[in-house]
Parts: C-alpha cells; sequence; structure tokens
C-alpha cells in the first residue's frame, strides 16, 4: 500500500466513512501534507464511495484547502475591503517584489506559496496575513517582509 | 389543495408544488434554465423570477411552493425587467457564437434573449480564455459557453450516480469541472450524454460528424452503408416537426436513400442476431452452472449499451465476466457489412463506409474502441446521433412530412418486433425470453400476444421470474428451473443492482442494463427536450412499432436463418466469435 493510502486510511479510521466526513478528512489531509494531492483526493474518494470529482469539488470550494501543490510555506493575505483600505496593495506588492513572485504563485525554490484568502477576522488590526497558522497584522511592507524572513 | 391566484387566475394545487409548476398547471409559462423535469431544483439561474404580493424581493418560482392565498404575478414590468437583467448577464458569461453552435435555433438561452429582446453583450464579456475540450470522440464540453446551471451536474449525480462531472471552486471563479479539470477522456465519464440532453446551451454538445458523412456519399469510389437503430425511428420525427411517439420509420428510410447511401440497412437486424448469440450465451452458462456444475459467471448482464460498458469498466471492474460477451447491435453490425455483406456484393470492404445512426452519443466512442476492428478495418467509421440525422435530412433540402415509405434493403434490412423492443427499457429482455424460451420448451412465452408486461414500464428497477416446463430433451435439465431477471435503466439504478452482485448476494441469472433512462428511447443523441413525458410516449411509439411487425421473434427472422446458413454456420461458432463477440478493459476506478 502507497504511503498516501495508508495515511487516508488512518485519517479515515478516525473520522468515518459518511459524506459528511469528507470535510473533516480534507483538513487532516491539508495539515500532513500541506495541500491535499490528487492521489488523495482518489483514496478518499474510494474510502467513501464518491466520485473523485465530487471530492475536488468540495476541496477546490475551499481556500485552505488548495487542491494544487503548495510551498512548504503558505503566506495568505487578506483581499478583503478594510485590509484594503488600510493599504493591502501596497503590502502585496512589497512581497510579489521580495519573493519574485506573483500573488497566486509559488517560488521557485518551492518554500513559499502567496495567496489571497477572504476575511480572516483582522479587521480591526488590517491589513493582515497568515503564515501558514501564525497571523501577522497591521501590516507594512517592511514588517510584512520581516515576518517572511522568520521562515 | 392549495388554493393561490396566478396573475388573478384562480389555483388550485397539490401541497408542495412549486410556483413555477402550478403556473404552467394554467397555462402560463414561466421562463425556466436550471430547472429540468428530470431533475432536482437548482434555483441558481434566477430567470423564472416573479412577483409574489408582501414579499419584499422578487422569487425564484422554480424553487419555492406555493401557498394558500398567495397572489403571483408573473409578467409584471418589474418582473419582465429583473429577467432581462438576469438574461443579459447570463450573456456575459457565454460566448454567443450563435451562428457556427450546434445548439443554434435550440438554444434556451438564445430563445429567452430574443423573447426578451436582449441586445448584444451589455456587460463585459466573461467568457474569454474558457476551455474548449474536445478529447472525447463523443462530447464536447465548451466552457466558454457554459452558464453554469448545473443541470449536467445534476443529471450526472442523480440520473447516473457517475458524478463525473462538478462544481469547482467557488463565486465569480466557479466553474463545471471534472476531476482536477482533465479531460473527458481521462475520466469516468460514460460518454453517456445525458448531460448533452440537458445542456440549455451549447455548452455540452455532441461531436458533430455531418461533414465527414457528406464526404464519404460525395465520393464516387466510396460504397456508404447506413444502419438506424430501433430509438432513432420513433423519436427521429421530433426534430423534424412531429409530435412525441409518431413513428417515422419509413419516411426515415426513404430520406436515407434520398441522402445518397447506397444501402439503407437497420440495427434491427443484428438485434435480432444479438438474440441468437446472446441467448445462446445465457444458455450455455445455465448448462454450465446447473448440469456441468463450473463456476461460471451469473447473473449474466446485456452489453448493448457502451455507456454501460464503460461504467463498469470503471466502477465493478472485478464483474467484467458477467457481461455477456456479445457486442453491441451496432458492431455486429459493422464487421458484418464489411464481411458478409461485401463478399455477397461483390464489393471490396476497403471501400465500404459504414455509418451509423444512434439515439446515443457513447456509440461514437464504441465504434472507435481499439478492438472494433474484427473485419480488419474500423468497422464502424462514422456513428451520427438522432438530431445530427434530422439536421441533414433538413440539409438535404427534402420535404419529409410528404416522402413515400421506404422499405430497409435486405441481407442486412430485415428485422423482427423483438428487435424493435431493444429501444425500449426492457425491450432486451423481453426479446431474449421470447426466443429463449421458445428454443428451451418448444412453445411460445407464457404471455398474452407475447408482451412480457413485468420487464416494461419505467420503474427503475424492475424484476421478474418465469416458470420453465415443458423443455425438450436437449434442455431437460432447465425443467421447473424459474429464471430470474431483472431490467435497471439509468446507471444510478444499474449501481443498485451491481452492488448485490459485488457482494454475492444477486437473485438473478439474467440482467438487463441500459445506461440512459428509459433505455435507447432516452438516449444521450435523442432530440431534446427528453423527459419523462416523451420517454413515455417514445416507448408506446416501440410497443406499436412491435405489434405491427410480421415476425415478433429474432429467431424467425429470415435474414438472420440465411445468415446463419450460409455465413455463420451456428451461435457461438467460429465466426461469431472472431466477429460478433468481444472483451473487455478494467479501467481506473475513480
Amino acid at each position: 500500500m502507497s504511503s498516501t493510502a495508508e495515511l487516508v486510511q488512518t485519517i479515515v479510521g478516525k473520522h468515518g466513512t459518511r459524506r459528511e466526513h469528507l470535510l473533516p478528512i480534507l483538513q487532516d489531509l491539508a495539515k500532513e501534507q500541506r495541500y491535499v494531492t490528487e492521489d488523495a483526493m482518489i483514496e478518499v474518494a474510494r474510502a467513501l464511495d464518491l466520485s473523485a470529482a465530487e471530492v475536488y469539488g468540495t476541496a477546490s470550494f475551499y481556500t485552505f484547502l488548495e487542491p494544487v501543490p503548495t510551498g512548504e510555506h503558505v503566506i495568505r493575505i487578506c483581499k478583503t475591503i478594510t485590509c484594503y483600505m488600510k493599504g493591502k496593495d501596497e503590502v502585496i506588492k512589497a512581497i510579489e517584489d521580495h519573493l519574485r513572485v506573483k500573488l497566486g504563485g509559488t517560488t521557485t525554490d518551492g518554500k513559499f506559496s502567496f495567496f489571497a484568502a477572504n476575511c480572516i477576522g483582522w479587521c480591526h488590526e488590517g491589513p493582515a496575513m497568515l503564515i501558514d497558522d501564525k497571523v501577522y497584522t497591521k501590516l507594512t511592507p517592511k514588517k510584512a517582509i520581516d515576518a517572511i524572513n522568520e521562515y | 389543495m392549495v388554493k393561490l391566484t396566478i396573475n388573478k387566475i384562480p389555483v388550485s394545487v397539490e401541497p408542495g408544488t412549486s410556483i413555477l409548476e402550478a403556473a404552467r398547471k394554467v397555462g402560463i409559462t414561466v421562463p425556466s434554465l436550471c430547472y429540468h423535469k428530470d431533475l432536482c431544483i437548482a434555483g441558481n439561474c434566477r430567470v423564472c423570477l416573479v412577483e409574489v404580493k408582501g414579499e419584499r424581493t422578487l422569487t425564484a418560482s422554480c424553487a419555492v411552493p406555493v401557498y394558500e392565498g398567495m397572489e403571483v404575478f408573473t409578467n409584471t414590468l418589474k418582473v419582465r425587467n429583473a429577467r432581462k437583467n438576469v438574461i443579459e448577464l447570463l450573456l456575459s458569461e457565454h460566448r454567443c457564437d450563435c451562428l457556427k453552435c450546434e445548439k443554434n435555433g435550440k438554444c434556451e438561452l438564445q430563445d429567452l434573449a430574443q423573447e426578451y429582446r436582449v441586445e448584444e453583450k451589455s456587460f463585459i464579456d466573461l467568457s474569454i480564455g474558457k476551455r474548449i475540450d474536445r478529447s472525447s470522440p463523443a462530447i464536447e464540453k465548451d466552457d466558454s459557453k457554459c452558464i453554469r446551471c448545473q443541470r449536467c451536474v445534476r443529471t450526472c449525480a442523480e440520473l447516473q450516480d457517475v458524478s463525473a462531472l462538478t462544481v469547482a471552486r467557488k463565486g465569480e471563479h466557479m466553474f463545471i469541472s471534472t476531476f482536477m479539470h482533465k479531460p473527458l477522456a481521462d475520466v469516468v465519464c460514460t460518454n453517456c450524454g445525458q448531460c448533452v440532453n440537458r445542456c440549455p446551451t451549447g455548452a455540452l454538445v455532441e461531436r458533430n460528424y455531418m461533414e465527414e458523412v457528406w464526404e464519404a456519399i460525395d465520393d464516387p469510389k466510396k460504397h456508404v452503408v447506413v444502419q438506424t437503430a430501433p430509438a432513432v425511428r420513433i423519436a427521429l420525427g421530433e426534430d423534424l416537426g412531429y409530435d412525441p411517439g409518431e413513428r417515422v420509420t419509413g419516411k426515415m428510410v426513404t430520406a436515407l436513400k434520398r441522402m445518397g447511401f447506397d444501402k439503407v440497412f437497420d440495427t434491427d437486424f443484428t438485434a435480432d442476431l444479438t438474440i441468437m448469440e446472446e441467448g445462446t450465451e445465457l444458455l450455455t452458462r445455465l448448462k454450465q452452472a446447473l448440469v456441468d456444475k463450473e463456476k461460471v459467471a451469473l447473473p449474466m448482464f446485456t452489453s448493448c449499451s457502451p455507456g454501460w460498458i464503460k461504467y463498469i469498466e470503471h466502477e465493478f471492474s472485478n464483474n467484467l465476466d458477467n457481461l455477456s460477451t456479445c457486442k453491441s447491435p451496432q458492431q455486429m453490425f459493422g464487421p458484418l457489412a464489411k464481411t458478409y455483406y461485401a463478399e455477397k456484393a461483390g464489393i471490396d470492404p476497403k471501400d465500404i463506409v459504414c455509418v451509423s445512426v444512434m439515439p446515443c452519443t457513447a456509440k461514437k466512442y464504441e465504434a472507435r474502441r481499439p478492438e472494433m476492428k474484427a473485419s480488419g478495418f474500423r468497422d464502424v467509421d462514422i456513428v451520427l446521433t438522432t438530431r445530427e440525422l434530422a439536421k441533414m435530412i433538413k440539409q438535404g433540402g427534402n420535404d419529409f412530412r410528404h416522402m413515400e415509405e421506404g422499405e430497409f434493403d435486405s441481407l442486412l434490412g430485415k428485422s423482427t418486433g423483438a428487435a424493435v423492443i431493444f429501444g425500449a427499457t426492457g425491450g432486451v429482455m423481453e426479446a431474449a425470453l421470447r426466443t429463449a424460451y421458445e428454443i428451451v420448451t418448444g412453445h411460445e412465452v407464457p404471455f398474452p400476444n407475447l408482451n412480457i408486461m413485468p420487464v416494461r414500464g419505467m420503474e427503475g428497477v424492475r424484476e421478474a421470474s418465469i416458470k420453465i416446463e415443458g423443455c425438450v430433451d436437449a434442455w431437460k435439465f432447465l425443467e421447473g428451473v424459474e429464471l430470474k431477471v431483472a431490467v435497471a435503466h439509468g446507471l444510478a439504478n444499474a449501481r443498485k443492482v451491481m452492488k448485490q452482485v459485488a457482494e454475492g448476494t444477486s437473485p438473478y441469472h439474467f440482467v438487463e442494463v441500459m445506461a440512459c433512462p428509459g433505455g435507447c428511447l432516452g438516449g444521450g443523441g435523442q432530440p431534446i427536450p427528453t423527459d419523462m413525458e416523451t420517454r413515455k410516449k417514445r416507448a408506446m411509439a416501440i410497443y406499436e412499432e412491435d405489434e405491427h411487425m410480421e415476425f415478433r421473434k429474432s429467431h424467425e427472422n429470415p435474414e438472420v436463418k440465411l445468415i446463419y446458413d450460409d455465413f455463420l454456420e451456428k451461435p457461438l461458432g467460429h465466426k461469431s466469435h472472431e466477429l460478433l463477440h468481444t472483451h473487455y478493459t478494467k479501467r481506473m476506478t475513480k
């Protein structure tokens, strides 16, 4: 059995095989593998007796369940109106220049993916971003790059 | 009953009826796009907006049930303006290449745009840069014409339980996708075309091969023969101005001759042949199981429906031995046209172009399967749907309604009522029983007028059992055996039957499966719209056609007798194995 199949089996064993277990299973997979791999989606589809397309449809709906390969760390900057008004565009530009990658892309060394996210609930301290699970707020271009340099 | 008024007309309907359905009951049409009678309610296109007194906003009439005292207005200025706006927004996602579009004149979005006098694009064009997927030989998926109504997704999930199509991403980025947005040819799609039959626009259409056929006809070196499937003759009329359920067999034959085909043959002939081969195969399997005590795969499944074949190859690939090895009638016809007929007519098979007209999109895929070269050539060269034939008849410029009735050409053209009913769910089963029972007992099936009613109808899975009595000597071991059979149509129903088989609890000896709801008469290549009402009318037409036939049992077909005498020798004989039987392929399971 492949390591993906084993991983899926363990996670499915924890949650169950009903349709409503799909989301927690995908969340655990994303935690383990950073993103939800094609093979993993196929294995989940088998385990839950769903079509692979349905699993992909569900995964692709959620910003935090990327069905495409991501970098080692994922930066998610809030793209919504409050952060916009507080200057997220300058922060994005600075990060793009620093990482030499466009929003939505992954650095060539595979270290960072840079994505936009919907509101992450830090409007009062915007602009805000996440690096993996950690929140960075009241960003300026400099603060953002300093944060990235921690990794 | 719930009482309400629609445009001040009093209406009384069952509780739970939607506003849209209530309106249709009193002859008021509310436009709709995502709504389809065969499918669950989605309520996403917003074209069916109406005004309900007391409501702050307009209401999507397909998704809201009526209540007592409701006052509905379907045609106020507010409603009309809102609908026009909705249509304009939908058009902003839709690439309007109407003149070249397969659905030109048959597009529900085009009709509405016309009805609401919508001008060219009022909003920015969002259709740019979308993918057109031509990877499948059967179905073309053009995302630039998709309005995301999700009829296709619901069809694939609810009717077929395949879910090759899904909704990916969300909001403005949402689109109709396969797994990982792979090409259709690389996923579990069965090519059944039920989505094509339900797409309101040209986003999902069959791959069109009309030009290839005209070219072949125009080539003086080519001898072009055509075969027509049983379900074509009872539905073709719908695309040529007839009501559902009108039979146009004779006119269709004349039309094909006038189009320039050298010979007009009938898939019904090979349907009869299928019964001879498949019936014998079933009896042989029963003998192996009951007398020789061999391990043999039962129940045996029919193999006429190429959508069903690809489905089982993907989803239940451990049970491929349960499939009859018989090719479908289309694929039996091809090699016979290029061997038996070529020999008799003295024509070099390399010059024969074999065209077939099918109610089916999956047949386009089936004809291109690599193993379908039993004659040494591509057995069936070009496959058209019923819809494509209707278009070609119109192109030919002949007045179909006043055409005289023609007769199929001989050698591969004679058929029986048993072959005609192949077009309806349960038909192959009925035809097989009419013949197998008589082979075994020497007398006719014990049903009035040969009509085996328990296997007919539109119930998703039907079962029947026949006690075999009075066997002739060769089949004495079947005396008293209760033959158990089942019929399933629509792959969601096939799955139910297959689960029993996979678990080893299936009680049946013989199971007929058709991929499409209603069988071939509801096929993905049939005229649009197809819904329960049209399916029932087409089924009635099929059984009428059966009752009008000179012969009603496959083994009585004189041309079938002739081909066994002159060429094939006997069912399951050496030549049959070479030309008429096939094998199956395990495919990826997800």
